[in-house]
């Protein structure tokens, strides 16, 4: 229950008590009989079926012939003549008539910054979290509850600012944009000169993961037994081989959980997206495209609800195949942004 | 072990040396791929002339290398952001010329303002509590249902949907087209309410006001589950002793849910309340994608985004995002210390 600690100490329970919702002990089956009713089930019935309506609404649309969805409801598809197609998606993926520009290269760039944007920040905060935790000094509670209390700092505070420092830089502090180009051999491909570059994406998803993720990891590798740490110490281990050996392989739980939050995080982020990526098909997320289409083709139901559907389709997928480190991760991370 | 060691130092070189080779061959994925393998590298190399130190040097290096990278990081990306923006705010749209307070008091004092004040308050008092009502009802009714999980999870799913895709689910809903014209109806509110004999229904989402409530049921849709699943166990970790003792003394429906399962869950149902609201207030993405603020659906988010980064007006995007953050600040300490106090009572 502690696992994680905090609100995810009780989201630890929630996931147990999903995955095995008949567990509850004392309560004799007779009594949970007596408490149901028939009017209970219909209840939850009607908001289950009310809350999934809308997104079969969207696939439904999404297989639709452009002139029947933008002339009839989604939910007269059903009667004769069946009228579906899968023309909307290769419009949609590769670019058509209607909207020129594809959504593909938008989605391979929200994987190119989603991925990295989730590994990079777990493990420095890995690290970090092990730094405080295990190898204390005079300050290591005053610096974990400083970084526990940047969490109160909005993103939207700190883009302006950073904004400002990719590109002009602070004062005497050179631009970051700079700083990347002048690396010799990668700096041009890292930072193209004169375009657009996945580096200030994953930098500032990094930074702003950091607070979350290094609080939670923290609260885990701190309740790791003592006795491991002493005796690999004992046995002249330094602190690099502890933390490859012990902390990173007994931490999967928790890094899984925080790894599929923080990738969805990203991968549904739109404001981060549409500050530090300038709406370029080079690097632009798919949450940016799919803003841009409904703004400028709105009318196209068929074509923007199929967009939609490819963009939501790789959560879903985290989601119901990965329900357990899903929720625990979520639901742990959700003050978070 | 010294084999071993040198092993490390030589993968660290290998992936480095990868990642390098992957940055120049400039296709996206390569791109992304060299960046995690650079820094993998970089980090074994370290890592291994970590280990080669001894004694104080050795602990000294430890903290470097495990604390450095995040305060680096966390000072440069939120710590100096956060009091550039707060010294931003006192200044003009450009950043150069001081104005005092003037970027707070147009802020508050232009009453074309007031509109998104008058929608942020609204979505930060109707969403957090609607959702969480609705989430306690379901999770006290599914508590006593045989197959609850199948309904959970749907219910929860919005929450794995970006706030973009969300907004394209509901503009099918919100869809209008003129009945006079049109006999067809495309968006599901208007067939629905038709069918029950609203004859003109208006366009939704112009409808000032009723179309922010429209689209604070986007946001309700998408943390409702979250409300369920926390607390549908508080409501499963109350202890059976305590249930069934108010049974036998006769405590039923309302009488058990109110003695006895709110006040066993006030902390969880406090900290679903004010977790909600932190969010709400933050998100921008609905507003953005379904009105851009137009119609009178202004909130604060978004309002803050567009001086930032459509007007280019520094100085009120700096004051309103620190009117952001000291609106969120009171939720999260109030969030934290409730956290804590339940954690000790466990």
């Amino acid at each position: 229950m502690t696992e994680m600690g905090g609100l995810s100490g009780q989201f630890e329970e929630a996931v147990i008590k999903n995955a095995a919702p008949d567990s509850r002990e004392g309560m004799s089956s007779a009594m949970r009989r007596n408490l149901s009713s028939p009017w209970a089930s219909a209840f939850v019935i009607i908001v289950t079926i009310l809350w999934t309506v809308p997104t079969f609404g969207l696939l439904v649309t999404s297989l639709r012939p452009s002139d029947v969805a933008s002339d009839t409801g989604w939910w007269t598809a059903f009667v004769p003549p069946f009228n579906f197609t899968l023309d909307n998606y290769s419009q949609v993926i590769s670019g058509g008539t209607t909207i020129p520009q594809g959504i593909a290269p938008y989605f391979v760039n929200s994987f190119v910054i989603s991925i990295p944007a989730a590994i990079v920040p777990l493990v420095i905060a890995l690290m970090a979290a092990y730094g405080l935790a295990w190898v204390k000094f005079k300050w290591s509670n005053g610096i974990f509850l400083l970084i526990f209390a940047l969490q109160i700092v909005p993103i939207q505070m700190a883009l302006l600012p950073l904004l400002t420092l990719f590109n002009k830089g602070w004062g005497p502090i050179p631009p970051v944009k700079q700083v990347f180009q002048s690396i010799p051999v990668i700096g041009n491909d890292l930072w193209p000169q004169g375009g657009v570059s996945f580096v200030p994406l994953w930098i500032a998803h990094t930074m702003f993961a950091l607070p979350l993720a290094i609080f939670l990891l923290h609260n885990f590798i701190a309740m790791l037994p003592k006795d491991l740490f002493e005796a690999a110490r004992v046995d002249g281990a330094s602190h690099f081989l502890i933390f490859r050996t012990i902390v990173l392989p007994l931490s999967v739980p928790a890094i899984a959980s925080f790894a599929i939050f923080q990738f969805l995080w990203v991968w549904n982020d739109l404001l981060v997206g549409l500050t530090f990526a300038g709406g370029t098909v080079d690097v632009a997320p798919i949450t940016v495209y799919l803003a841009n289409i409904k703004g400028t083709y709105g009318a196209q139901l068929h074509l923007v609800t199929a967009g939609a559907f490819i963009a939501i389709i790789v959560p879903l997928i985290v989601f119901f195949s990965l329900q357990r480190f899903f929720v625990r991760g979520l639901l742990a991370g959700s003050v978070k942004g | 072990m010294n084999a071993s060691k040198a092993g490390e130092l030589i993968v660290g070189i290998v992936l480095t040396v990868c990642g390098i080779a992957l940055f120049v061959t400039a296709t996206k994925v390569a791109l992304a791929a060299g960046w995690v393998l650079f820094f993998f590298g970089v980090l074994l190399i370290i890592f291994y002339l970590g280990a080669k130190t001894r004694g104080k040097v050795q602990t000294g290096m430890a903290r470097l290398v495990f604390l450095g990278p995040a305060i680096i990081l966390l000072v440069v990306g939120l710590v100096v952001p956060a009091i550039l923006t707060t010294w931003g705010s006192f200044l003009d749209a450009n950043g150069k010329k001081f104005v005092g307070l003037a970027n707070y008091s147009w802020t508050f004092t232009t009453p074309d303002n007031w509109v998104f004040l008058r929608n942020t308050a609204l979505w930060i008092i109707i969403t957090p509590i609607f959702s969480t009502a609705l989430g306690f009802f379901l999770a006290l009714l599914m508590d006593r249902m045989r197959r609850e999980s199948l309904p959970k999870s749907l219910i929860f799913m919005p929450m794995a949907i970006s706030f973009v895709g969300a907004s394209i689910i509901w503009t099918l809903v919100y869809e209008y087209r003129d009945p006079s014209v049109d006999a067809n109806q495309v968006g599901l509110l208007s067939a629905l309410v038709m069918k029950l004999g609203w004859a003109n229904p208006p366009n939704w989402l112009l409808w000032e006001p009723w179309n922010n409530f429209l689209l604070m049921i986007i946001m309700i849709w998408i943390q409702t589950g979250f409300a369920l699943v926390v607390l549908s166990a508080a409501i499963k970790a109350i202890p059976m002793d305590v249930t069934e003792a108010a049974m036998l003394d006769g405590a039923t429906g309302w009488k058990l849910l109110t003695k006895v399962t709110v006040p066993m869950i006030r902390g969880t149902l406090v900290v679903v309340l004010t977790t909600i609201a932190i969010g709400v207030l933050k998100v921008f993405d609905i507003v953005y994608t379904m009105t851009n603020g137009n119609f009178g659906t202004q909130v604060l988010a978004n309002e803050m985004y567009a001086q930032s980064f459509v007007q280019f007006d520094k100085g009120r995007g700096s004051a309103l995002a620190v009117v952001l953050f000291l609106a969120v600040t009171p939720l999260i300490v109030y969030n934290v210390t409730q956290l804590r106090k339940e954690q000790q009572i466990r």
